[in-house]
């Protein structure tokens, strides 16, 4: 339905340093394609957790930055992936609360929060992409229930 | 581009070494997955130095196919620029000297001529000679591409430190008898929330203090972990006497922490530091006379 219109960045996540790149890009990013002060927060927050977690959890990765068009609205679609250990339950990784290292636990399921769309792709021993997209205002249709 | 298409000769072993690289991709990128550039760079899997290699004959392939050699401005080397200066930035990262990184560069030659040799040894001898020139001024202009993105990563490298140097900076700041206040400015990440809660708890010992601000206005991004941080750092101050209060929070990062499901119940939290500091004299007993007329100390 949405039509990428290109990778736009693609950075490493290979340390804390990586981090504070990432939220600057994003941060820069978002603000070029008119996101508010909330929503580029928000974006900005969740692409935090889950770069973290991809370093962290994933044992380091990327992030590929594209912007996205559906029915006139833009949007920046953030897609982290790494080739670590995998999500064996994901449901649960999601859950509030449930941390496999000394973490709150809150950042895989507060990002979910923090995006209009939210998808987690992983396979047990082979690696995870997380692919999250927030759109400038209103998403272009009602989010699907699920 | 016709300047860059010397003699005759330099055009066919250029075709030549084109081939050869095509050809030998795959080990030549298994070796240099061997050499210290790519081992100590792509530390997480080999598998990954290996792509990374072939990225890299991958785009001397394309130069030599365009017959431009010797032009570190050749359209070949653009694909991996961007991870030449990664790798670069690694390195000088590992504290690598740009004479140390020059030489680990002028490491990957050998095991390439060796293929090369290997692959030409029924050719009659001055073909291999070409051929073998071709290649190292390939490798040579390599090189100079690679240093010359390493240097300019260099000095990003040098301003973002600058920067992080900056951010390091945690003053102590005494408001009040019994109440110190801490501004934090920039990235909270655990390296340095350590640093601010140390300095944060000798501050409460020496100056005796009751309370301690924490003003977050300068902090961009409030994450679970920055949290965790602020509620370990609030803790640690509970122990030791004092009543920690957080300024600061910005409405847009209000929303933010709710939406993210971060419980900060158990922190005393102000809008502004002129907030927290009436909140503390008040709490201290201070009698306040003449308040601003905004009502600065009142809540
Ligand atoms: N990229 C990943 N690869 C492997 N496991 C992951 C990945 N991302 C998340 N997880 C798993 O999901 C769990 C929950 O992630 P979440 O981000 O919610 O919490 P956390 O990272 O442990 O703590 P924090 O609240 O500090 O983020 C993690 O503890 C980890 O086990
Ligand atoms: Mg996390």
């Amino acid at each position: 339905m949405h039509t990428a219109a290109g990778v736009e960045a693609c950075l490493p996540i290979r340390s804390d340093m990586d981090l504070v790149w990432v939220r600057q890009h994003v941060r820069q990013a978002a603000a070029r394609l008119g996101f508010g002060l909330v929503d580029q927060t928000k974006l900005v927050t969740a692409a935090s957790e889950l770069a973290r977690n991809t370093l962290v959890h994933g044992g380091g990765g990327q992030l590929e930055v594209s912007l996205v068009t559906a029915d006139g609205v833009s949007g920046l679609r953030l897609a982290f992936s790494d080739s670590g250990p995998g999500i064996p339950d994901l449901e649960r990784a999601l859950s509030d609360g449930y941390t496999s290292g000394d973490g709150l636990g809150m950042g895989l399921g507060g990002a979910r929060r923090l995006v209009h769309d939210f998808e987690v792709e992983s396979v047990p021993g082979s690696g995870t992409t997380v692919r999250v997209t927030s759109w400038v205002g209103r998403p272009p249709r009602p989010r699907e229930e699920v | 581009m016709p300047e860059h298409e010397a003699g005759g000769t330099l055009g066919t072993s250029t075709l030549e070494v084109r081939d050869f690289l095509r050809r030998r991709r795959e080990q030549i990128a298994q070796r240099w997955a061997d050499e210290p550039l790519f081992r100590t760079v792509f530390t997480v899997s080999r598998d990954e130095a290996v792509e990374a290699g072939k990225a890299v004959v991958d785009a001397l392939a394309q130069v030599a196919d365009s017959q431009r050699v010797e032009d570190p401005d050749a359209a070949g080397f653009t694909g991996v620029r961007e991870q030449l200066a990664r790798m670069g930035a690694a390195r000088s990262r590992a504290g690598l000297s740009a004479t140390q990184m020059s030489s680990e560069l002028a490491a990957l030659w050998p095991p390439v001529e060796n293929l090369l040799v290997a692959d030409l040894d029924q050719a009659p001898p001055e073909e291999l000679r070409e051929c073998s020139t071709t290649l190292s001024v390939l490798m040579g202009t390599l090189r100079l591409v690679a240093m010359q993105t390493a240097l300019s990563e260099g000095q990003a490298l040098i301003d973002r430190q600058r920067l992080q140097l900056l951010e390091v900076a945690t003053p102590v700041i005494k408001l009040w008898d019994g109440i110190v206040a801490v501004p934090l400015i920039g990235t909270l990440d655990s390296a340095r929330s350590q640093v601010v809660m140390e300095t944060l708890l000798n501050a409460v010992v020496d100056q005796h203090a009751r309370f301690a601000i924490l003003d977050i206005t300068g902090v961009p991004t409030v994450d679970s972990l920055v949290a965790q941080h602020l509620m370990k750092t609030v803790a640690a101050a509970r122990l030791m006497g004092a009543e920690c209060v957080v300024s600061g929070i910005r409405p847009a990062i209000a929303q933010t922490i709710v939406h993210l499901g971060l419980d900060l119940g158990t922190v005393k939290t102000r809008a502004s530091l002129a907030d927290a500091l009436g909140y503390c004299l008040h709490e201290l007993g201070a009698n306040i006379v003449n308040a601003t007329p905004d009502g600065a100390g009142r809540r």
